[in-house]
């Protein structure tokens, strides 16, 4: 009997396997660095152009010469060699591969590291840095060490006001940030997530170090993926031994926030209601999706915020969607500002960056010491907390109203 | 080879190698120079020759290659520590850094000897050794290319 990751990898945990990637992705960060690194492996021609996947998200529109003449030479090279490419103003490369591009069983390989992602569709799906990416261009495949996994079993429903990024941060603080190294994460169990849900969930996989988060295909990923056309089989789990087993009752989970600068310092945001913030922040391939910006919607409908609160949709499915509902107007008029589709601030480069001594609350996924902004601190949450903290200008639990 | 100690501690980031602030440029240098910035503006003076010895987890976070070429272009000669994040681990790899993966703290202080040996699979520093995980045999073959962009530019 075997783990998801055995059967998608076809080999015993701990061989090594060569593998033919099903879909590579890199975005304008990571594929510059590849592209340098495919020249200078003098290779010819690009292996299943069709298959590769180039997204801007990090840095975009282009901030200034530099970044915009990097851009401009990677999309030519894109565009010459067929590759399918999606320009600023799609979103965050996760995002847009989650939009009908991935199916349960596939090999993905992203030279990005919350590749992970990906899993949530039981897909095997993982980062890799620039030159491995360059060497999949240049091959079509690439070598993986099958890795070893441990269960996470999520059981029952979440509470009012508790979401899928509780359930992530409290994983991450459970196994610690690097409880996973070298493994991958199944979750499994008897719960209500929707695509949506798991999506946040496996994204966060990386953080405790893990390879892969995976969840088993099932009627709702199957219902999902018919939404973009696409037909998908469940997956059906097999008796297997994990390194590792834990259980996660949904019905416990409460809203919690992870403490500079540390992922995998959770604490329930009720320890922390009253630290005042410069800034909220709502996006990313985490928590940037429309249920997500429907949730900050929901809190914030009618009312004003009282701190800078920068939303940036996860792709442009996510902001049109959001415009047709008025989710998008809800979060406007609530004194918030709008950014591009894609990372936003959260790779530290632009688009809300925090000044020194500044704290913030953010959506994203990391809260490493200097990342998105030089002296400053940022507290994680869920959308939830940060549209409730957003209308108090301070650290606030989801439920006590301003 | 034998280099200096420059100690890190625990669950480095790749952040904290180099700041994604620097990362908009090809210059390799550029990574050099600021490597370690915000952990400690000084170290980059001390990376030429040196091997650093970190603690679990080290380059954990973005998948970045620029940490593991600002390493390499700053000198340094390999990386020690009792884990290391699976994507920095590739990237160094690929880049031809060699690591050291070793099972408890190695027992040293900055600007100690130390001598590495992928060839042994072993770290020595003050009269006592340690073994070190040996690395695959595809690893190896990427290694001894001096990286994977020689291996493909031989194979390719």
């Amino acid at each position: 009997m075997s783990t998801l990751s055995e059967r998608i990898l076809k080999g015993e945990e701990g061989s090594f396997v060569d593998v033919k990637v099903d879909r590579a992705i890199a975005h304008d960060g990571t594929g510059i660095q590849a592209l340098t690194a495919f020249r200078e492996m003098e290779a010819k021609k690009i292996c299943n152009p069709e298959r590769i996947t180039i997204i801007y998200d990090h840095i975009v529109p282009a901030n200034n010469s530099t970044t915009a003449d990097l851009q401009a030479e990677l999309r030519r090279f894109a565009f010459e060699r067929g590759i399918d490419f999606h320009d600023i103003g799609s979103g965050v490369c996760h995002q847009v591969m989650s939009e009908g591009r991935v199916l349960p069983g596939e090999i993905v390989i992203g030279a990005d590291s919350h590749t992970c992602t990906m899993g949530a569709f039981g897909a095997f799906s993982t980062g890799v840095g620039a030159s491995d990416m360059a060497s999949i261009w240049a091959t079509g495949g690439t070598w993986l060490k099958v890795p070893e996994t441990i269960n996470i079993r999520l059981e029952g429903r979440l509470p009012r006001f508790s979401e899928p990024k509780d359930v992530a941060l409290r994983y991450v603080g459970m196994l610690g940030a690097d409880g996973a190294t070298y493994k991958a994460i199944e979750f499994t169990g008897e719960n209500d997530l929707g695509m949506e849900g798991r999506l946040t969930i496996s994204n966060m996989a990386i953080e405790a170090g893990a390879k892969a988060g995976l969840f088993y295909s099932d009627a709702e990923t199957c219902r999902y993926l018919r939404e973009y056309g696409m037909d998908a089989e469940p997956q059906k789990t097999e008796d297997c031994d994990y390194v590792r087993e834990e259980t996660l009752d949904l019905d416990d989970v409460e809203p919690v926030l992870a403490v500079p600068h540390r992922v995998d310092n959770v604490k329930p945001v009720s320890d922390l209601e009253g630290i005042p913030l410069d800034q909220v922040f709502v996006g990313t391939c985490t928590n940037g999706r429309y249920e997500d910006l429907k949730r900050f919607a929901d809190v914030v409908r009618g009312k004003k915020v009282k701190v800078r609160t920068v939303v940036v949709p996860a792709s442009r499915a996510v902001l049109l969607r959001a415009m047709e509902t008025g989710v998008l107007r809800d979060i406007v008029e609530s004194g918030a500002t709008i950014g591009t589709p894609g990372c936003g601030p959260c790779l530290g480069a632009h688009q809300g960056v925090l000044g020194e001594g500044e704290v913030g609350l953010s959506t994203a996924n990391r809260n490493f010491k200097n990342r998105m902004g030089v002296g400053a601190e940022y507290y994680l949450s869920s959308p939830t907390t940060a549209a409730f903290s957003a209308l108090r200008g301070e650290i606030a639990s989801p439920g006590v109203r301003p | 080879m034998i280099g200096k100690v420059v100690k890190a501690g625990d669950d480095i980031d790749t952040d904290l190698i180099i700041a994604g602030r620097y990362l908009r440029t090809k210059d390799k240098r550029l990574w050099a120079q600021h490597a370690f910035e915000d952990l400690d503006p000084g170290m980059s003076s001390r990376l030429r020759g040196s091997v650093i010895v970190a603690g679990k987890n080290f380059g954990c976070g973005s998948s970045r290659e620029q940490a593991a070429i600002a390493l390499k272009e700053a000198g340094v000669v390999g990386v020690v520590a009792t884990s290391f994040a699976r994507i920095f681990f590739r990237n160094a790899i690929n880049r031809g850094l060699p690591l050291f993966e070793v099972e408890g703290p190695v027992v040293c202080e900055d600007g100690d000897d130390i001598d590495v040996s992928l060839e042994d699979s072993c770290v020595e520093t003050g009269g006592k050794r340690y073994r070190s995980l040996r690395l695959s045999d595809r690893m190896m073959e990427i290694i001894d290319a001096g990286g994977i962009i020689e291996l493909r530019r031989r194979d390719l």
